[in-house]
């Protein structure tokens, strides 16, 4: 037998969608975090309420890495349908849990297998019938907990974490886990070099958070009082998470008042059409959707952009044009969004990398939507969205909200009533606003999406349009240097790199081989330090994932003409979380740059 | 000398709007005077007015009337959308919105239906002239089937009757009118405005320009000479006595949410107003025999409105603060340590 292999590996459950093994997964997930080891877990699901094969792969990392793993330690085959393929990603040397049912017969002699009568098990020993089908997933963890060596104090803990809202539901399973636990102890002998043991040092103080329970919260605590939303993958759960805080959080005790509403719209025109309406008469307001959704609100972005109102937008991005493929992750809607609408439209965008920046992101998002009265995209993804991240806790925000310029009623009557929506008095390019209901005579003026002067007032003037929309230009530049700048990280390397979003995990870990400086953006319009850091390195690669290169474009329009020839692209877009294999690679075999 | 002022002691005037830029006769124009006259008489507060719209010719008139009120113009079809998002933010808002026909039962017609579905408190009027005007006379969907349009071509299709969907949501107030008949139409915005709930008022509106022809069902000819009115409508606002002298009988009362009044004076056949089975038979009975059914169609004063029912507060959102809506340290602190 070889050396052992300890906390450092990565599980893949092979199941069937709507058989109840994401709760199993969660469990096994949450008692390996209890030992202190880091995880990582990334659920692989299709678009299906049951029956259609789903996979869920743990990492497993002394150091905490969060990316997904290209490679297969510990395969847990419950899916008679994946079986023969899901052998074939196992690495050489690697465990294999299976049904005792699927064949071994002429497969692979170059891993561990160790034959689990699942089914069998699941009829004798879970006595009730209603249960037995999400029960008999539990048995697995109970086989993986004994194969791998997790205490079983930490399985109860997982459970009871699990189940924190059905205390009922705890005894059960655990009996469940039991009988998996206990046939490993019966009927095998540890063969494979796989262990986990405790460890201290990395996962104290940090909790696993989904992005978008992150943003969730982060939209409550920037205080969003209006959300209209309409149900898509992988956004939905983003707006049910706000439904549940809002339950708890926004509720009175004593009248049931509501402190916000939350409208589940027709479609995704009407749901941006509300947050936009309830922007422009003072709320906090935002809508979550994904690429479709964002196609169905092009016009209204165009029209909260022109008659400069403000709205946040989420959009938890899935890949592929069209429906594509519904439950896997990209970052392919960079382009579109940062000039969604027709005619010379412009947003902001910020850029979520880590989870604790899609509660800080979403929070400030209303921040920046009041203060430059337009609309504040943020721009997440499946895999930041819905899989759980091991992050530090977040902080409390210290800031008091910044609601922008806004006149009251007093000012109008300091200023005699003499001020023009669109004037810019400031020279910054943003203008100051009235809300409807503010009582004197000069606080009313006409939104409208059609051309308009300084004092909203219709017009098709030739200069008078011009005028506005270099007013909005200058707007967008003031925005531009007050979004989050880039983070650098720098020690003078000849070769940059340059990421946004969720391919920060694989970034981070692709450094610990390949020496390169590393700044990943944050937000659109692009940072004039992007640029400077490339005129700082000889070669700067962008890492991204989409087919075409989009973060790639804009940098390079960017760029002084001299710097161009500088980035080169690299591209990751089948839907699966990047790996840190797929930046190391294409650097290394282009630059040679070992650490 | 001194001006006639309402009870918020404003005058006529300051219910005026911008001049507006529409065709010379054109009904909307009549429409624009009748609001004037209705938010004057009901003394309706400027500041606490929102004037929301679509797009198209009906869309504009919001800057014709009462100039210092917030107005919003927004996308096609998506006035619905809009006023939603703008009346949670500020229940205290008097949301009020002019849409056309070519804006509500074309490219609007999910947002109109969706937001008598959520019975959304505000007024929603119809400026229904059958055609698109701006783009130069095309038929809209509630022109009549065999209508004629100005260049001889006849329209094949059957129309979307405004009213006929808004009952069949089981919408809370439904009626229609003329914009020839002020007598009429000033009475049902009024009641409009101080119904809580949607409130659809469909007015026929002549377009001058491209539909005003022999062989228009749109045009005002037909309209004048096709009018049943199914009974006499006034308005008794919360602020005056009602004071009803009418022979047994022969008038229906229903009492607004604010305890405002709607005075119906029978004309001809006994209409219910609360009877929804009875308002879509009226509108279909006239339909065969060729006529235009106007007046209050249906009302239903208990429906909670969808504020209420969402249980938003009185105070407007607009203005909650951090203490209102942050999380207190000690909470996020427990929330955090969930997710251990």
């Amino acid at each position: 037998m070889t050396d052992p292999i300890v906390n450092d590996l990565t599980i893949q459950a092979a199941t069937v969608n709507g058989s109840g093994s994401q709760t199993a997964n969660l469990v096994l997930t949450r008692a390996i975090f209890h030992m202190g080891i880091p995880v990582a877990p990334k659920n692989v699901f299709p678009s299906n309420i049951e029956g259609l094969p789903t996979w869920y792969q743990l990492r497993i990392t002394p150091e905490g890495h969060m990316a997904r793993s290209d490679k297969v330690d510990v395969l847990v085959a419950f899916n008679v349908a994946t079986w023969r393929e899901d052998l074939k990603t196992v690495r050489q040397g690697g465990v294999v849990v299976h049904e005792e049912a699927f064949s071994t017969a002429d497969a692979r002699t170059d891993v561990t297998y160790y034959a689990v009568p699942f089914a069998k098990l699941a009829k004798s020993k879970i006595q009730s019938d209603t249960l037995r089908k999400q029960l008999a997933n539990m048995i697995y963890v109970g086989v993986v907990a004994g194969v791998l060596g997790i205490p079983w104090e930490s399985i109860e803990h997982a459970v009871r974490r699990q189940f924190l809202a059905k205390p009922k539901a705890v005894p059960v399973n655990l009996d469940a886990i039991k009988v998996g636990f206990d046939y490993w102890q019966d009927n095998f002998s540890k063969q494979d070099p796989y262990r986990l043991q405790p460890m201290t040092g990395v996962v104290e103080g940090k909790v696993l958070v989904e992005g978008n329970q992150a943003a969730a919260l982060g939209a409550l605590m920037g205080g969003v009082t209006v959300v209209a939303w309409y149900p898509i993958t992988p956004s939905s759960s983003l707006c049910e998470y706000v439904i549940a805080y809002s339950d708890r959080f926004r509720t009175g005790s004593n009248n049931g008042e509501k402190r916000i509403s939350v409208v589940q719209a027709e479609d995704e025109l009407a749901a941006v059409g509300m947050a936009i309406g309830a922007g422009w008469a003072g709320a906090r307001a935002m809508t979550s959707t994904s690429g479709p959704g964002i196609s169905l609100m092009a016009e209204f972005s165009g029209l909260a952009y022109y008659a400069e109102v403000p709205v946040v937008i989420f959009d938890i991005q899935r890949i592929g044009p069209s429906t594509g493929l519904p439950t896997r992750t990209s970052q392919g809607d960079l382009a579109f969004v940062y000039t969604l609408s027709h005619g010379d439209t412009k947003h902001l965008v910020l850029l979520p990398g880590t989870v604790e920046e899609c509660y800080e992101f979403a929070r400030d998002a209303f921040d920046y939507s009041d203060r430059f009265q337009t609309p504040v995209f943020v721009l997440s993804d499946l895999d930041l969205g819905m899989n759980l991240w091991m992050t530090p806790e977040f902080k409390y925000p210290e800031k008091p909200f910044d609601r922008g310029k806004v006149l009251t009623k007093d000012d109008l009557e300091k200023l005699a009533g003499d001020w023009g929506r669109y004037r810019d008095v400031d020279g910054d390019g943003v203008t100051f606003r009235t809300l409807p209901g503010t009582d004197h005579p000069a606080a009313g003026y006409f939104t409208r999406g059609s051309g308009h002067d300084e004092m909203a007032r219709y017009t098709e003037g030739a200069d008078a349009y011009a005028r506005n929309m270099d007013r909005l230009s200058r707007k967008l530049e003031t925005a531009r240097h007050a979004l989050p700048g880039p983070v650098i990280d720098e020690s003078g390397q000849k070769v940059g790199l340059i990421a946004f979003g969720s391919t920060h995990a694989a970034v981070v870990e692709a450094r610990e081989t390949v020496s390169v400086d590393y700044l990943r953006v944050r937000a659109l319009p692009l940072s004039d330090d992007v640029a400077r850091f490339v005129a700082r390195h000889e070669r700067v690669y962008i890492v991204e994932q989409n087919r075409d290169g989009q973060l790639f474009d804009l940098v390079r329009l960017a760029l002084p003409p001299e710097l161009v020839d500088r980035v080169r692209s690299i591209r990751h877009y089948n839907g699966q979380p990047i790996p840190a294999a797929a930046i190391i690679e294409p650097l290394s075999s282009q630059e040679m740059v070992p650490a | 000398m001194s001006t006639t002022v309402n009870r918020v002691g404003l005058p006529r005037d300051a219910y005026k709007g911008a001049a507006t830029t529409l065709c010379a006769g054109c009904g909307h124009n009549s429409i624009t005077n009748h609001m004037i006259k209705a938010l004057y008489e009901l003394g309706v507060e400027p500041h606490l007015l929102a004037k929301m719209s679509g797009i198209g010719c009906s869309s504009k008139t919001p800057a014709y009337f009462v100039e210092t009120a917030h107005g919003f113009n927004g996308v096609h079809g998506r006035m619905p959308a809009l006023t939603t998002g703008a009346h949670l933010a500020n229940r205290q808002l008097i949301m009020l919105g002019v849409s056309g026909d070519g804006d509500t039962a074309s490219i609007g017609l999910g947002q109109y239906m969706h937001m008598i579905r959520r019975n959304v408190d505000c007024t929603y009027i119809i400026e229904d002239n059958g055609t698109y005007g701006l783009t130069k006379g095309q038929f809209s969907a509630t022109a009549d089937l065999g209508s004629v349009q100005k260049k001889g071509a006849v329209n094949t299709f059957q129309p979307i009757d405004p009213c006929a969907v808004a009952l069949a949501l089981g919408c809370s107030f439904v009626a229609r009118s003329f914009s020839g008949d002020g007598k009429q139409v000033v009475p049902l915005i009024k009641a409009a405005i101080a119904h809580r709930g949607t409130a659809i008022l469909d007015i026929i509106s002549p377009c001058v320009t491209f539909n005003d022809h022999d062989g228009s069902t749109k045009s005002y000819s037909w309209v004048k000479d096709h009018e049943e009115s199914i009974a006499d409508v006034s308005f008794i606002p919360f602020f005056e006595e009602v004071h009803v002298d009418y022979e047994p009988g022969t008038v229906r009362e229903v009492r607004l949410h604010d305890g405002s009044h709607i005075v119906l004076k029978k004309l001809g056949e006994d209409h219910d107003p609360t009877d929804r089975g009875a308002a879509i038979k009226v509108i279909e009975e006239g339909r065969a025999e060729g006529h235009l059914v106007t007046g209050l169609l249906y009302v239903d004063t208990e429906m909670s409105d969808f504020a209420s029912t969402e249980q938003i507060p009185e105070r407007p959102l607009k203005d909650l603060g951090e203490d209102d809506l942050r999380l207190t340290r000690e909470d996020f602190a427990q929330f955090m340590s969930e997710f251990a």
